[in-house]
C-alpha cells in the first residue's frame, strides 16, 4: 500500500476519535466558560492548520512519489508566497492571543466581592482558615504553627484572632460568590485543583499566591493536588461542597473560630498573650 | 598540507566582498573563482596505539560515535523505565512490587536521561562531532584534544548518574525538574545521596558539554574550507550550531542552580528555602525562594527544548531536500527561522510557570512571546510541505521517518500553542495534556529525525546500506504506536487527570480512563519492543548489509565526498575540497543529473541554470 494512504489514514482516525471520544472535559462549574471557549476557539483553527497541512503533505506524496525522469520544480525561494504565508500565521496567532490575553486578565484580577479563603497545604493534607466577621485574615508565619495555633496565626495581629479555622479537608462554599483562594503552603509546592472549576495555581512555602472563581453549580467536588510534592501527591485530595447560601451558613456558624480554639484548649500562656494583645 | 596556503601571494590577507565581485578584480571574472584560504591547515594528532584510535580518541568521528553508543545506552535505561511506569499505570495488579516511591523515581530518572543524557547528547555530541567537521570541510575539531576530554566527562556524568541507581535511598524521585524544597527534603526518594548524585552529574555533564560545544562553534566559525560560506552551510549545520550557542548561554543557569541546590542540601544554605514546617518540626532553613528555582530551572529548561529541536529541524531539512530530490524551499528564511526561534527562547521560559505562583503580571508577556515563535517556527513547516510539492519523493525508510516527523511535530506544536496561550493553560496545565504535548513534539519528533538520520548515515559511517524491509516494519510500528499513544493521552488532560500520580484511585470523572491506560500500555510495549527491530537490523546490517559505495543516496554535501567511504582520520586526504555551491542544487534545470555536488565547479555544469550558490 501507498504510505500517503497510511498517513491520510492516520488524519481521518484522528479527526474520528476527536468526533467519537468519550473523553472530554468535566461540566463546568465555575464562571471560567472563558477558558473552555478559548479552548475551543484554539482546538478548531490549530485543528484547521493540522489537518490542512497532513492533507497536502498526503497529497504531495500521492502526486509526486518518485518516477524516473520527473519533471521537478526549481525555485529556490517564492518571497510572495512567503510572504503571504507570514502575515496569514501572525493573524492566526493574535486571533488566538488576544481572546486568550483578555480572559487571563479576569482571572488575575479578583471581583471586590470575592469572599478571602486561605487554604493551607502540607505533606500531605489540606486545611482553610476563612476570615470572621472583620472581614480579615491575621497575618500568620510558619515559625509560629504550634498544637495550640494550627494555622500559625501572628498572635499579635488583632484581626487574627476571629478568624474561623477548618480543620479538616472538606471546605463549604455557597453558589453565585466569588472566593478568592489564598495559598499557602506548610512545606513544599501543592496546588489546589479541582476540575470543574478549571483554575488552579501552585502553594508555594513563604510566598502567598492566589486565585479566584465563582463557583455555580451546586454539588461536591474532589480536590486534586496539581504540583507535584513528593511520595504522597497522588493521595492529597480533598473535598469541595458547593451549597445554596442557607446551608452554608448553618455550616459556617458550626466552625470554631482562633479564640475558641484558644479557650478550649486552654492554654494559659497562649490565652493570656491573646487578651493582653488585643487589649492594647 | 598547507602549500595552497603558501602559494598565495597575500596569504593572510582578509578580503572583502567587494573585492571578489568587482570587475576590476581580475580573478573574480574566472567563474570558478574561489577566495584563497585564510589560516594555515591545522595539524593533527595521529593515534596509533588501540588506545589513543579507539579509547582516548581524538577523531570527532569516532568521538560521535562513542557520544551516539553512550546515548543510545542511556536511552534504553529510559524506555525500560516509561515501561514500568507504563505497566503501574494500566495494570498496576501485575507490578506489585513498585511502589509510589519507585514510581516517582521512574519518573524522574526517565525525564532526566531522555531530556539531557540521550537527546541532547545524541545530537549536539553524537551527530554534530561526526558531521560538523565533514560537512564544513574541516579536518578535525579545532580542539581534538579538548573534544575528547568532553566526551569523557560526558561519559563519567553518565556513570555518575546510573550510579544513583545503587545507592541508599535509590536515585532522586523529585520529578526532573527537580523543584525545591521537595527535592532534598525528605517528603521525596532519593533524597539523600540520589539527589546529590543527580546534582553532581548534571554538573558534571554542562562542564564536559561546554568542552564539545565551544568546538562545535568555533569550528564552525573557524574551520570552514574554502567557499563554503555561511549562507552555503547545510540546515544541519545550521540547527547544530545555533542549538550549541543555545547550549553555552542555557546551560550556565543549570550549573548555578546545581551548585546553589547542593548547598542548600549539604550545607544548609537558604538559596532555594523558606521557612519550612515538616512533621512538625520547623526546619533551619529560611527567607529563600522556590520560584528563584523555577526561573533558573527554566531559563535553561526551555532553550533546551529547542537545544533538541533545532538540530532535528535542520537534519530533518537535509533528509526531506535530499530524498525528495528537491531544493529545500526558502533556505534562507529556514536559516534566519533557526536564529530566530533560538534567540526568542530565551525569553520564553516562564510559560511553564504560569501557575507557580509568580507574579501573575508575567503571563501577558510571555503568552506574547511564546506565541510569536510559533510564526517563525509555523514558516518552517511550511517550507517543508513546500518542498514536497512538485518534488520527486524517494517513498523510502529515509522519507518515512521524516514524514513521521512532520505529522508528530506539526501537531506537538498545535498543542504547544493552548499551553503557550495562558488562560487556555491554567486548566490543562499539571495534567496529561502537558505529558502528551512535549512527548509528541519533543520525544517523538525529534526520535523520528534521529532514526530517519541513522537510517541516512548509516552507510556513510560504516559502508553499508541498513535493510530497507525491515527499516519500514520499524518505521510503522513506531509511527503508529507512538501516535497512538500519545494521541488519545491528551484527551486525558482534557478530563483533568493530573500527572506524576502513581494512582488515580477512585476519583468518579476519570474511571472511564482505566481502558485508555490499559491500550497506551499496551502501545508502549510495542513500541518499544520494535526498537529491537531496529537494533537487529544495525548490527546485522555491520555485516551483511549491502556495500553503500560512494554516495549511494546521490546528496549534494560535503560528507559524502570525501576520498574514502567512510571517511579516515583527517576526512580529506591530501586536498581540502573546495566549495562553490549551496548543498540544494537538485534537479536543477539544464543538468544532466539530477544533482550537483556542492564541489562541482561552475565551469563543469556551464548549462544548468541555478538560481542560488
Amino acid at each position: 500500500m501507498h504510505a500517503g494512504f497510511i498517513f491520510l489514514a492516520v488524519i481521518v482516525g484522528s479527526v474520528l476519535f476527536h468526533i467519537f471520544t468519550p473523553w472530554w472535559w468535566t461540566d463546568i462549574a465555575s464562571n471560567w466558560g472563558a477558558m473552555d471557549d478559548t479552548i475551543n476557539l484554539t482546538f478548531w483553527i490549530g485543528g484547521g492548520v493540522f489537518i490542512l497541512v497532513c492533507l497536502f503533505m498526503v497529497f504531495c506524496l500521492l502526486r509526486y512519489s518518485y518516477k524516473e525522469g520527473r519533471k521537478v520544480e526549481y525555485k529556490p525561494e517564492d518571497h510572495k508566497l512567503e510572504k503571504i504565508l507570514t502575515i496569514a500565521t501572525t493573524v492566526g496567532v493574535i486571533a488566538l492571543l488576544a481572546p486568550g490575553l483578555i480572559v487571563y486578565n479576569d482571572y488575575i484580577n479578583t471581583p471586590k466581592n470575592a469572599l478571602q479563603i486561605e487554604v493551607n497545604a502540607w505533606q500531605w493534607g489540606w486545611q482553610y482558615r476563612l476570615p470572621g466577621e472583620d472581614g480579615k485574615l491575621g497575618t500568620a508565619k510558619v515559625i509560629n504553627i504550634n498544637d495550640d495555633n494550627p494555622f500559625g496565626i501572628n498572635l499579635d495581629d488583632p484581626n487574627g484572632k476571629d478568624d474561623i479555622l477548618i480543620q479538616s479537608d472538606v471546605l463549604h462554599l455557597k453558589t453565585d460568590r466569588p472566593v478568592k483562594i489564598l495559598l499557602r503552603s506548610l512545606d513544599v509546592l501543592h496546588n489546589y485543583y479541582v476540575p470543574q472549576f478549571r483554575a488552579k495555581m501552585d502553594a508555594i512555602p513563604g510566598i502567598i499566591s492566589y486565585y479566584w472563581f465563582e463557583p455555580n453549580k451546586v454539588g461536591e467536588y474532589e480536590v486534586l493536588c496539581a504540583e507535584y510534592c513528593g511520595v504522597g501527591h497522588y493521595a492529597m485530595r480533598a473535598k469541595v461542597i458547593v451549597e445554596n447560601e442557607s446551608n452554608y451558613e448553618n455550616w459556617l456558624n458550626e466552625q470554631e473560630t482562633f479564640s475558641d480554639l484558644i479557650a478550649k484548649q486552654g492554654n494559659d500562656n497562649l490565652k493570656t498573650t491573646l487578651i493582653a494583645k488585643s487589649n492594647d | 598540507m598547507s602549500d595552497e596556503y603558501k602559494n598565495q601571494s597575500s596569504p593572510l590577507e582578509a578580503q572583502s566582498s567587494e573585492t571578489m565581485s568587482g570587475s576590476s578584480n581580475g580573478s573574480a571574472t574566472d567563474i570558478d573563482y574561489v577566495r584563497p584560504a585564510e589560516l594555515p591547515e591545522q595539524d593533527l594528532y595521529h593515534g596509533h596505539s588501540f588506545i589513543t584510535k579507539w579509547v582516548f580518541c581524538q577523531d570527532a568521528k569516532i568521538i560521535g560515535v562513542q557520544y551516539f553508543l553512550t546515548a543510545v545506552f542511556t536511552g534504553i535505561v529510559g524506555l525500560i523505565l516509561s515501561w514500568l511506569m507504563r505497566l503501574q499505570l494500566g495494570y498496576p495488579d501485575l507490578v506489585p512490587f513498585i511502589t509510589a516511591e519507585h514510581y516517582y523515581q521512574f519518573v524522574t530518572m526517565h525525564g532526566m536521561i531522555m531530556v539531557v543524557y540521550f537527546l541532547t547528547a545524541l545530537f549536539l555530541g553524537g551527530f554534530g562531532n561526526y558531521l560538523i567537521p565533514l560537512m564544513v570541510g574541516a579536518r578535525d575539531m579545532v580542539f581534538p584534544y579538548v573534544n575528547m576530554v568532553s566526551f569523557w566527562m560526558f561519559f563519567i556524568a553518565v556513570c555518575v548518574l546510573m550510579a544513583s541507581f545503587f545507592v541508599p535511598g535509590g536515585p532522586t524521585g523529585a520529578g526532573w525538574t527537580l523543584y525545591p524544597p521537595q527535592a532534598i527534603l525528605p517528603g521525596s526518594p532519593g533524597s539523600g545521596a540520589g539527589i546529590i548524585l543527580m546534582l553532581v552529574s548534571l554538573s558534571l555533564f554542562v562542564i564536559g558539554f561546554t568542552m564539545g560545544g565551544l568546538n562545535y562553534i568555533i569550528t564552525i566559525l573557524q574551520a570552514r574550507t574554502r567557499g563554503m560560506t555561511l549562507m552555503r552551510m547545510p540546515l544541519t549545520i545550521w540547527g547544530i550550531f545555533t542549538a550549541t550557542a543555545l547550549a553555552m548561554l542555557a546551560f550556565p543557569a543549570l550549573l548555578v542552580s546545581c551548585i546553589m541546590m547542593t548547598l542548600d542540601k549539604v550545607l544548609e544554605t537558604s538559596f532555594f528555602m523558606p521557612a519550612i514546617l515538616q512533621a512538625g518540626e520547623v526546619l533551619d532553613y529560611g527567607g529563600g525562594s522556590p520560584v528563584l528555582f523555577q526561573h533558573l530551572f527554566w531559563f535553561f529548561g526551555h532553550p533546551e527544548v529547542y537545544i533538541v529541536a533545532l538540530p532535528a529541524f535542520g537534519i530533518v531539512s537535509d533528509l526531506i531536500s535530499v530524498h525528495a530530490r528537491k531544493n529545500i524551499f526558502g533556505y534562507r528564511m529556514m536559516v534566519w527561522a533557526i536564529v530566530g526561534i533560538g534567540a526568542l527562547s530565551f525569553f520564553v521560559w516562564a510559560h511553564h510557570m504560569y501557575v507557580s505562583g509568580m507574579n501573575p503580571w508575567f503571563g501577558f508577556f510571555f503568552a506574547t512571546t511564546t506565541l510569536i515563535i510559533a510564526v517563525p517556527t509555523a514558516l518552517k513547516v511550511y517550507n517543508w510541505i513546500i518542498t514536497l510539492f512538485r518534488a520527486n519523493i524517494r517513498m523510502n525508510t529515509v522519507m518515512l521517518f521524516c514524514l513521521g516527523f512532520i505529522v508528530t511535530f506539526v501537531n506537538g506544536g498545535i498543542t504547544g500553542i493552548f499551553l503557550g496561550n495562558v488562560a487556555v493553560d491554567i486548566p490543562l496545565s499539571d495534567t496529561y495534556f502537558v505529558i502528551a504535548h512535549f512527548h509528541m513534539v519533543m520525544g517523538i519528533a525529534p526520535l523520528m529525525v534521529i532514526m530517519g538520520a541513522v537510517y541516512h548515515w548509516f552507510p556513510l559511517v560504516t559502508g553499508r546500506m541498513l535493510s530497507e524491509k525491515l527499516g519500514k516494519w520499524h518505521f510503522w510500528i513506531t509511527f503508529l504506536g507512538a501516535y497512538s499513544i500519545y494521541f488519545p493521552m491528551h484527551y486525558l488532560g482534557f478530563i483533568g487527570v493530573p500527572r506524576r500520580y502513581f494512582e488515580m484511585y477512585d476519583s468518579p470523572y476519570v474511571a472511564s480512563a482505566t481502558g485508555m491506560n490499559e491500550f497506551i500500555t499496551l502501545a508502549a510495549l510495542i513500541v518499544g519492543a520494535s526498537q529491537l527491530i531496529f537494533i537487529y537490523n544495525i548490527v546485522a546490517s555491520l555485516r551483511i548489509g549491502k556495500p553503500a559505495g560512494k554516495n549511494p543516496w546521490k546528496a549534494n554535501s560535503l560528507e559524502w565526498l570525501t576520498p574514502d567511504v567512510p571517511p579516515t582520520h583527517g576526512n580529506w586526504g591530501d586536498k581540502l575540497p573546495i566549495i562553490y555551491r549551496w548543498p540544494y542544487d537538485f534537479n536543477v534545470p539544464g543538468a544532466k543529473e539530477d544533482y550537483i555536488t556542492q564541489t562541482t565547479p561552475p565551469s563543469e555544469v556551464i548549462n544548468a541554470e541555478v538560481e542560488k550558490t
